[in-house]
């Protein structure tokens, strides 16, 4: 069945690092025609806490975000495939025996979805109606690509946009070198696999690149920044809506 | 297996120094994963090949004791003499022993991980013996003085002209001698026949032990591990504990998807299948056969939530595929075993505290999980690992203490958003067009090659609450 309203899990990076990406996936889910809601006192899933190896606060970050959303059986949409990996595995193999929560953690992750998964898979669209200028690529993050196995969908979503043209990013399944505090605890690494990632962007002939997730893009954006390149990466809501992140 | 002393972020420095050695790494870690992309995709079903030849693995490991057991009873069967090795040690002493008792001097040996792993070659050079390996990269690291960079490629990390260059220093060949890649091999294949027919001993690795037969595997693309196994009278085979298959229907499956990928091979060039020294009225073989299968913490491995690591059949392919390792190459880990898989099984095997650096040098990205011929879940097997080094007290203050503020004020939705604008108007300060050029203290990191976004004042949530109002369910508890 088709559902006719969804949970949004904003995740803490558009939350407060880019809001009017948390607007276009409003819009877009909204033109899909699902109605949206925020369930109040959302927070971070507990991914950071998880990858460093604290497992006790991601598990009270995990049981945070599972009560906020349990109050609702609504389907939970998150325009990320890193915290949606989050949420559909490792709740699970954080709070699996938990009494109280394993059960809660299960039903979370059977009705959470990332976000193109959700408009393609489950809704079953692809053309939004966007409209875009300039030509546009596709850069697939780690998480979502080999976490969930979002591939096609994203794909399937761009190539709905009229206006563009579109051209293939090599190396698109190479990891940007981002990793959350890899990019701060192993900064020289991370920076050379940031550097390979953006000489393939640059060199691929698009003004923008899309990805499904805004810790990706904000690792790439300030790279291609600090080097005073025009390109820019977008998540792919804000392509979808037709709108760019106003970061001012 | 100790670490090498210098500290995993010099290590990672002086690589990333190395223009002409990352592009080594690079190139041929690319060419690799093109090779083995297109022997997968040749098999019908990659998945249900893999599948199955992780089940093998899987089933192996639940009752390896009884597989440990049939395989030593049957090589004794064929003839050869089995040793246990609790330690390295007693690997290495074993084998010392053999050579002294019998009167060895000179040793030809094929690849063996294990054996770097023992650090077996020092202790029997110590001893006056000649040991010479015999595979052409790891004869080009004995006679540098170097290390292998890479499980199955061990001069992966060396151009053609780094190994000219040690060729005429080491062997003083001539120009013409090291022209070319064929001119090398040609020259390394003279000096190493001459080996060959004067030891009177061959050390090999084992890429699999058969139970059920009794046999061991050698699988190369040089024929030196069928010259070192057959022509000197005593040969020895290190094999580590978990590298066995039950049966040989099983070794067939694992041959598939070893030389698939590891080097993009339908089957390595020779897959020798020993089983036991010569027989009366046979033209050739050892007159003594030696397995000595290594333990050497891997009972503990197998034991604990880190199992699955001992799936490895070492073929190198996530090596290959990891983007940490193609900038970095194999020296950086400072471990025998490098990459996505030695990131988990040196620590494994040898403690968090003296590798607990490698779990984290990795984004997680999957890749090594991705090209796994068993499909070992590397990723999942790091952030066990990463979480026994904060539980060892191994992860540092700063981090600790970021990860602790945000366990507690995730927990309290008003108290998160208050920091949230705090920090977006301290950053504001510090941002230009909405992004910061320089972070402060260890965030530094980030701004030495990219610029970081400024928090908004109003977040995403804030702004919802202004324009719809406060959500009927809300979830907020503080």
């Amino acid at each position: 069945m088709r559902p006719a309203r969804v949970q949004l899990l904003v995740t803490c990076l558009v939350d407060r690092f880019f809001p009017g990406t948390g607007e276009s996936v409003v819009r877009v889910l909204e033109r899909a025609g699902v109605a949206v809601t925020v369930p109040a006192g959302q927070t971070c899933c507990g991914q950071p806490a998880f990858n460093a190896g604290y497992d006790p606060d991601a598990r009270a970050l995990a049981r945070h975000t599972i009560d906020v959303l349990s109050a609702s059986d609504d389907p939970v949409v998150v325009p990320s495939g890193s915290c949606g990996d989050m949420m559909i595995h490792q709740y699970v193999a954080l709070l699996g025996d938990d009494p109280e929560y394993g059960p809660k953690a299960r039903a979370l992750a059977a009705r959470t979805y990332e976000l193109t998964t959700f408009l393609a898979r489950v809704l079953g669209v692809t053309d939004l109606g966007a409209t875009g200028t300039g030509t546009l690529s596709y850069h697939a993050c780690c998480h979502g690509l080999r976490g969930l196995g979002v591939a096609g969908e994203p794909k399937a979503l761009l190539a709905g946009v009229r206006g563009v043209t579109t051209c293939p990013l090599p190396e698109a399944e190479v990891c940007c070198g981002f990793g959350g505090l890899f990019a701060v605890k192993m900064s020289e690494i991370s920076g050379e696999m940031l550097a390979r990632k953006l000489d393939a962007i640059e060199a691929c002939g698009a003004d923008t690149i899309a990805v499904t997730d805004v810790s990706c893009g904000m690792h790439m954006n300030g790279g291609l920044r600090r080097r005073g390149s025009k390109v820019r990466v977008a998540h792919i809501a804000d392509v979808l809506a037709g709108a760019t992140e106003d970061r001012s | 297996m100790n670490p090498v002393a210098v500290p995993f972020y010099r290590r990672v420095e002086e690589a990333l120094g190395k223009t002409r050695m990352r592009h080594a790494v690079r190139h041929t870690s690319g060419r690799a994963m093109e090779s083995r992309r297109a022997a997968i995709a040749e098999l019908d079903s990659s998945d249900a090949v893999r599948d199955e030849a992780r089940a093998i693995r899987s089933r192996t490991l639940a009752a390896l004791d009884q597989h440990l057991d049939t395989f030593a009873t049957n090589v004794e069967r064929n003839g050869g003499t089995v040793f246990f090795a609790e330690t390295g040690d007693d690997a290495v002493d074993y084998i010392r022993r053999l050579a002294r008792e019998r009167g060895i001097k000179t040793i030809v040996k094929g690849k063996s991980m294990v054996s770097e792993e023992i650090e077996l070659n020092p202790v029997l050079e110590a001893d006056g013996l000649e040991v010479v390996e015999t595979d052409l990269g790891e004869y080009i690291v004995q006679l540098d003085n170097d290390k292998p960079s890479h499980i199955v490629a061990p001069i992966l990390h060396k151009t053609k002209e780094d190994c000219a260059r040690v060729f005429k220093e080491k062997l003083g060949a001539t120009d013409e001698e090291v022209a070319g890649v064929p001119q090398m091999t040609q020259l390394a294949r003279r000096i190493l026949r001459k080996a060959f027919l004067k030891a009177d001993m061959g050390i090999t690795g084992v890429n699999f032990g058969v139970a059920e037969t009794g046999s061991v595997t050698i699988c190369t693309n040089e024929g030196n591990g069928r010259l070192s196994s057959s022509l000197p009278r005593v040969f020895v085979a290190i094999m580590g504990m978990e590298r066995l298959v039950p049966t040989a229907a099983d070794l067939g499956v694992m041959l598939e998807v070893l030389g698939r990928s590891g080097t993009g091979q339908r089957l390595t060039v020779y897959s020798n299948i020993l089983s036991g020294p010569r027989r009366p009225g046979e033209p050739d073989g050892p007159e003594e056969f030696h397995v000595v299968i290594v333990d050497n913490g891997r009972s503990e491995v197998l034991a604990g939530e880190l199992a699955e690591i001992l799936y490895c059949i070492r073929c190198g392919a996530c090596l290959y595929a990891c983007p940490v390792y193609q900038q970095i190459g194999g020296h950086a880990y400072g471990s025998v075993y490098s990459g996505p898989v030695g990131s988990v099984l040196s620590p494994a095997l040898s403690g968090i505290h003296a590798f607990h650096d490698l779990p984290h040098a990795s984004t997680l990205c999957g890749a090594c999980r991705e090209v796994c011929p068993v499909r070992i879940d590397i990723p999942r097997m790091l952030l066990r690992l990463r979480a026994k080094g904060v539980e060892a007290g191994e992860s540092p203050q700063w981090v600790s203490l970021g990860i602790k503020v945000l366990g507690w004020i995730g927990t309290k939705p008003r108290l998160f958003g208050l920091a949230g604008r705090v920090a977006a108007r301290v950053a504001g300060m510090a941002a230009t067009d909405g992004w910061i050029r320089e972070l402060p203290g260890h965030l530094a990191g980030w701004t030495a090659s990219r610029d970081f976004p400024a928090p908004a004042r109003e977040s995403f949530q804030e702004r919802w609450a202004r324009t719809h109002g406060p959500t009927p369910t809300d979830g907020s508890q503080s």
